[in-house]
């Protein structure tokens, strides 16, 4: 069973998100690299499934693509809000929270 | 075997290949990346003909029932479920995929010259080629959820081709709309498969077949509404009533994509679906009421005949009138294969293919050289038939077929659906059948006499006038454009001679209709044979087609022609004719239904009750909760807080300030820097955890 390559595909992607969520300024490219992390997971659960030749791993993965759908529904819901209000989604701007 | 056969999942391969290339080099090739992409839909077009001359080979040498060649890979699995992803080739197969390759081919050349220059050029041929994929991988679906895929593929590259000048509100609006109309299917789609599953156990579209044609299932009463819920998804796609309403404002995208969109892709999605698992339909949408035997797509494509057609007269815009027609001609499709005539019904998605795909590269050429780039008919065109006589040539051609003028192509397959529907007891529908035939031949004649007739006005008395400095009778468009249409007129003249029933040439059922598993011989729901042929048969539509197109052109050249008839106006004069006419305009207000009542009518009462609710009870419950509190809170402050508990808070207070004085540069307000926190301390976790366990 080739595990290791599934592993290192999964690192190599969650080092790809963690490093457009850290470096992006773009809501929308953010967004898109925690997609990237979620799916890493993925691979990770579907690797392990595998190896242990049990279904749930699968059935992790499909709640994890359900609730992936729609948590991008809501960030976009809200990048599209920003949107309208400021007319940028460029996450400098956005500093508010600032204590 | 054959190897193009058992190839054949190469085909939508490459064109999904060429759509990455295309996406990472594009912009640095010469031609921008159009020239992958039509080496790829060329390359699909051999390897289509290949197996589609296989095919041919594979039924004509073989004496028994012929089986469909499978090629298939296991996709993925859960728990007993194995999807697998591969070919599945059979009549229906071949014949879509040579028509998507072939007309693919044809709008991707005709496009190099039509969109030359735009800004977007590369993702024009980028999305355009994912789009002919997605179409070829559902074409050759071995399993629902194959289909599901291309399907959905199609359906976001139609999003992206209709935007694809997002720049104009308008346009960007259409895509939406497209999208989200079809997606209102699309949920039927997803929730029809997963009821196939649960009745036949199976998602492979082969068995599908062969257990409902056998009957082998437990209750028709469950099949129907797999049966429906699939059919919704068919309305959606094919711009059925009363899902109709995006097809036309899907015409805010680039004319070529108009025309793949409605000839051979995307909306004939929905007839293909019906066709590719037709006994479900045929067994599961059987109804009876009132002692009335009747198929339900048989009554939703016989109205759309009527509705579109009507439609299609009180358009101004030429691309408009051809999208009407087109929704008309797919409700023939689907009234065709609600009739049980299959053959006829997937023949008219072969000729209907080439015919629509010329009228609309035609209108793309008369907007592109002719008339400046207007599609308004009454403002910007007229008087084109000597100045610009291919495309002129093309679209008579093509219009004929459409129309079912005899010995043309749209007559053959026509004209079989109206004569099956006579003979198979859908009496009704026969009428639906000649007098759709009639509108069209109508509107259609509307159409040519606005656009190459009469006296040039706008923009094409400009061209006019271009012309005349030249010292030229005629320009058309370049070779690009030009070519495409010259073959698709030839093919629009010829094609229909594979199964032309006046002549007994049955060559296209013979090699299409063997191995779907359609349910022939006996039974309550077995399929009935063609009719035969007969002129006698066929002469009131014919006599009404003719009908059509004198009254038509003797209306057109008494409204259009003359500046002081009678006629003018008369929508203006007449209160009863007024009102149907901006009945009409108004497209049955089907639009402000769905957006005014339906929408609005769901979503404003849960908005209301959401905040009575907010305002009545929880506020309620919330004031009750704080007077009590704030009693209780009255007592404790006395008694307890003053004396006891302040001097420990300000002593823990005084630490808390000081420590969030120390802290505060960690709440920067940047995302980035909390993500960086986060995964940092998520880090630190995870070190801690392996250190533990070791």
């Amino acid at each position: 069973m080739l595990i290791n390559q599934f592993l290192v595909l999964g690192a190599v992607l969650f080092c790809i998100g963690v490093y457009g969520v850290i470096v992006r300024k773009n809501a929308v490219l953010v967004l898109m690299s925690i997609e990237l992390i979620l799916n890493s997971v993925n691979i990770n659960l579907l690797a392990f499934d595998r190896l242990n030749g049990g279904n749930d791993g699968a059935v992790f993965a499909l709640y994890i693509i359900a609730v992936a759908a729609a948590e991008v529904g809501v960030g976009l819901a809200m990048v599209l809000l920003i949107f309208r209000n400021r007319k940028t989604i460029s996450l400098d701007d956005l500093s508010e929270m600032k204590g | 075997m054959g190897w193009f056969l058992e190839h054949a999942w190469l085909i939508p391969v490459i064109p999904g290949v060429a759509f990455a290339l295309i996406i990472l080099f594009g912009k640095r090739m010469p031609r921008g990346g159009s020239e992958i992409g039509i080496a790829s839909m060329i390359a699909a077009l051999v390897l289509a003909g290949g197996a589609a001359y296989q095919w041919i080979n594979r039924v004509d040498s073989s004496h028994e029932e012929v089986t469909p060649v499978l090629s298939r890979w296991e996709w993925f699995r859960i728990g007993d479920l194995r999807v697998s992803i591969g070919s599945h080739i059979d009549g229906l197969a071949v014949v879509m995929l040579v028509l998507v390759a072939f007309i693919s081919t044809l709008v991707q050349i005709y496009s190099t010259e039509y969109v030359r220059g735009d800004r977007r050029y590369t993702h024009y041929f980028a999305s355009i080629t994912l789009f002919s994929a997605g179409m070829l991988t559902m074409v050759l679906a071995p399993n629902m959820v194959q289909l599901l895929l291309g399907w959905e593929i199609m359906g976001l590259c139609s999003f992206m081709l209709i935007g694809h000048w997002w720049e104009e509100k308008a346009n960007s609006e259409a895509a939406l709309k497209a999208f989200w109309t079809v997606r209102v299917g699309d949920m039927g789609l997803l929730v029809g498969i997963a009821m196939l599953l649960a009745i036949f156990n199976t998602l492979e579209i082969g068995k599908i077949n062969e257990l409902a044609a056998a009957g082998d299932f437990e209750s028709k009463n469950l099949l129907m509404w797999a049966a429906v819920a699939l059919f919704i998804a068919c309305i959606g796609k094919s711009g059925q009533f009363p899902l109709h309403t995006w097809l036309p404002d899907a015409m805010a995208g680039p004319t070529p994509v108009s025309s793949l969109l409605h000839s051979s892709t995307m909306v004939v999605g929905g007839v293909f679906l019906v066709a590719r698992i037709y006994p479900v339909f045929h067994i599961g949408l059987d109804m009876n009421i009132a002692g009335q035997r009747f198929n339900l797509v048989a009554v939703i494509g016989g109205i759309t005949v009527l509705i579109a057609a009507a439609l299609a007269f009180v358009q101004n815009d030429i691309k408009k009138v051809l999208a009407y027609s087109t929704v008309s001609q797919l409700g023939y499709m689907m009234m065709g294969l609600g009739v049980g005539a299959w053959t006829a019904a997937v023949f008219h998605i072969f000729t209907h293919a080439f015919f629509k795909c010329c009228l609309f590269l035609c209108a793309g050429s008369v907007a592109h050289t002719g008339s400046h780039h207007s599609f308004d008919m009454k403002k910007d065109m007229g008087g084109l038939r000597k100045r610009m006589p291919i495309t002129f040539a093309a679209w008579i051609v093509s219009t004929a077929a459409l129309c079912g003028i005899p010995f043309v192509s749209g007559f053959f397959s026509k004209d079989e659906i109206i004569d099956s529907a006579k003979y198979n007891d859908y009496k009704i529908f026969y009428v639906v059948g000649i007098i759709g035939a009639f509108m069209t031949t109508a509107y259609m004649t509307r159409a040519t006499y606005l656009t190459f007739f009469g006296k040039p006005r706008g923009g094409a008395e400009h061209f006019a006038h271009e012309l005349e400095h030249e010292h030229k009778t005629s320009r058309d468009s370049s070779w690009h454009i030009t070519v495409p249409l010259v073959i698709l007129g030839v093919l629009a003249l010829v094609s229909g001679y594979l199964n032309a029933a006046p002549f007994k040439w049955h060559w296209f059922e013979h090699w299409t209709e063997s191995s779907i598993g359609l349910p022939f011989g006996e039974g309550t729901f077995a399929l009935p044979h063609p009719p035969e042929f007969s002129w006698s048969a066929a002469a009131p539509g014919l006599l009404l087609v003719a009908a059509g197109f004198g009254i038509s052109l003797w209306l057109c050249r008494a409204l259009f022609g003359s500046e002081t008839s009678r006629l003018r106006g008369l929508t203006q004069r007449n209160p009863l004719l007024g009102a149907g006419h901006k009945f009409l305009v108004n497209k049955y207000y089907l639009d402000a239904l769905y957006e005014k009542v339906i929408v609005r009518g769901i979503a404003y009462p849960i908005s209301k009750a959401a905040y009575w609710t907010n305002q009545h009870i929880l506020d309620g419950i919330v004031n009750t909760v704080g007077k009590t509190g704030r009693r209780t809170g009255d007592l404790v402050y006395k008694y307890i807080d003053q004396g006891l508990v302040d001097g420990a808070v300000n002593a823990s207070g005084t630490t808390a300030t000081s420590a969030g004085g120390a802290l505060q540069p960690v709440q920067s307000g940047k995302v980035s820097m909390y993500g960086a926190l986060l995964f940092g301390a998520a880090a630190v976790g995870g070190l801690v955890l392996v250190l533990v366990n070791t």
